[in-house]
């Protein structure tokens, strides 16, 4: 029987997708993007460019990795935003109205943060309500919270260090990238290679063959959602010691920006397939496309519709290349 | 040597009685087939011998052990091991992570982290329980849902092995799928046998159960109603005792047209 021996092309996609779960496609974009605005802007190729992309990219970063994790188990977590949100918040509150030391203040927001997550899981999994509407409600009650605590302004006044958590440079380079990139290590060897890890992609793959095969399905959901607050709790200290103000308005949107990187990244939005280097390559994605569209000086209302955009594209090549696999 | 003997089994739901007193006993390395019209009652007998239900009344023996108290997870490490028909596989995941899933084997990263998984020692025990099967796969390091049907069955029987099964039940693993597959699906089952292991086929294409068990048990209204050597049965006696007399040519030539 003659076989079509596939391209090179073809193999190495496969190999890509297989191995590492990364669309190399994403790869190409990401440079085509970069050369794109290199091409277009003076100012794009530039150290100090460089690092301002990875420290803006740093906080929806660490929401994309939070993200990965949930969609990669077959769940949605559209609380993102709102839960960094009133981490910040939180966080602000504990050190500024409370006076506590600043040690309080990161355990608060990340704190905060898994908590909201916490309410998540077991909503999810106790109540039999959709991960689609706890999460949805969850944006207007943390958001709704972050507004109450705050009495609707933001909170001034952080001490040094947490500030220095959001402006610190040791060696030249913006702390938050610095947390982003030890959050991206743990969390790939976490996804990639513990049993734990492996246990959340069969899960978002087949909840019955999960369960077939003894694992804990509710639990580990709730231990998944438990962390996904905790991740936007730590995007929330964040940026709010980048800004240096616990402000209840941040992250709007944030959750459609994440989500999408995570998707752009090689994550089946249907669960089972996941990789944080694909999510990070999704992020960086989308911190060129804003730093880059800044540059060109287009309007930031263009930028949102931009994100949106790529969204719906990135889904669409993503369900055409599934589609295409699966008629072989 | 008996190794599973169930006697005067019931089950009912509610109202609905569905076993009424069956006995079925099955040796060890012994192939039976479990045949029966929709609503006979397969399903539930086969839920009672693994635990998913527990049987109203009667006995269950399993090794020579009463075993009618125990969970599933027990009975699972007695040797009881059913392979459903969707097979609960994970079908982006690739073999190794299948056949594994739940028991992977794991190592210290650099000696210090704990409960990383040892994806080598998996890849490497897991083609090793295939070529045990005689069987042959693509490669072991693709996705599941990229294999045919027949593959796939492979896989899930390999995964079922890795439980040191002395019975394995098997329901419709031939329905769905290509001529060329269920030969090989077929095989596999003999190459069970061959290992001592025993299996229950739940099945509706008569031929497949004719061709590859021992023995076959028709099912009917909840009870065992007829225990039929294959060897000295054939198409027409299987059909008459599963719709229970009435025109009986008819049925078989209607069976065997497919």
């Amino acid at each position: 029987m003659a076989s079509e021996q596939p391209g090179f092309w073809a193999r190495v996609q496969r190999a890509s997708v297989e191995r590492l779960h990364i669309r190399l496609e994403s790869l190409v974009v990401l440079l085509a993007l970069s050369t794109a605005m290199a091409l277009l802007s003076p100012y794009f190729l530039s150290l100090s460019n460089f690092l301002n992309i990875l420290l803006a990219t740093s906080t929806i970063g660490v929401l994309a990795i939070a993200a990965t994790f949930v969609i990669g188990s077959g769940g949605l977590d559209l609380s993102l935003g709102s839960v960094m949100g009133l981490a910040g918040v939180a966080g602000a509150f504990v050190a500024v109205n409370l006076g506590w030391p600043s040690v309080f203040a990161v355990i608060a927001c990340i704190l905060a943060g898994g908590i909201a997550g916490y309410i998540n899981g077991q909503l999810v999994t106790r109540a039999f309500v959709p991960a689609f509407i706890v999460t949805l409600g969850m944006l207007g009650l943390a958001r709704g919270l972050a507004l109450v605590i705050s009495k609707g302004r933001a909170i001034y006044g952080l001490p040094p260090e947490i500030v220095y958590i959001g402006q610190g440079r040791p060696f030249g380079v913006p702390m938050p990238v610095i947390i982003l990139v030890l959050t991206a290590i743990v969390a790939h060897a976490v996804l990639a290679y513990t049993r734990f890890g492996r246990h959340t992609l069969a899960l978002g793959d087949s909840e019955g063959a999960a369960r077939a095969a003894g694992i804990r399905v509710e639990h580990h959901r709730r231990i998944i959602y438990t962390l996904s607050g905790a991740l936007a709790g730590l995007a929330g200290l964040l940026f709010t010691a980048r800004v240096n103000a616990g402000d209840p308005t941040a992250g709007i949107n944030y959750e459609l920006t994440a989500i999408t990187a995570a998707i752009i990244g090689g994550t089946n939005l249907f669960g089972g397939r996941a990789s944080i280097l694909g999510t990070m390559i999704g992020a960086l994605i989308m911190g060129v496309l804003q730093n880059g569209l800044t540059l060109l000086a287009v309007q930031s209302y263009y930028q949102q519709m931009a994100i949106g955009a790529v969204l719906i594209l990135a889904v669409f090549i993503d369900q055409y290349q599934v589609r295409k696999e699966s008629r072989v | 040597m008996t190794l599973l003997s169930l006697r005067g089994i019931r089950k009912s739901f509610g109202a609905v009685d569905v076993l009424h007193g069956v006995d079925l006993s099955v040796a060890a390395g012994e192939v039976v087939g479990l045949v029966g019209d929709n609503g006979a009652g397969k399903s539930t007998l086969m839920k009672t011998i693994t635990g998913i239900y527990r049987a109203d009344t009667g006995s269950i023996e399993f090794d020579g052990k009463d075993i009618l108290a125990l969970d599933p997870g027990q009975r699972r490490r007695l040797g009881i091991e059913m392979i459903y028909q969707d097979l609960s596989l994970a079908k982006q995941q690739d073999v190794a992570s299948n056949i594994f899933l739940g028991r992977e084997p794991t190592k210290k990263l650099l000696g210090l982290f704990p409960g990383f998984v040892d994806k080598s020692e998996m890849d490497r025990q897991a083609s090793k329980m295939i070529e045990r099967l005689g069987a042959h796969l693509p490669s072991i390091n693709r996705s599941v849902g990229s294999f045919s049907g027949g593959q796939q069955q492979t896989v899930a029987i390999a995964r079922a092995l890795t439980f040191d099964p002395k019975l394995v039940i098997m329901d419709e693993p031939t329905a769905a799928l290509a001529v060329r597959e269920v030969q090989s699906v077929l095989d596999l089952i003999r190459r069970l046998k061959s290992e001592g292991i025993a299996v229950i086929l739940i099945s509706h294409r008569l031929n497949d159960v004719l061709s590859v068990t021992d023995r076959i048990v028709v099912l009917r209204h909840g009870r065992a109603d007829a225990d039929l050597v294959t060897a000295r049965t054939n198409m027409n006696e299987v059909v008459s005792r599963i719709v229970g007399g009435g025109d009986t040519a008819a049925a078989a030539a209607h069976e065997q047209r497919g």
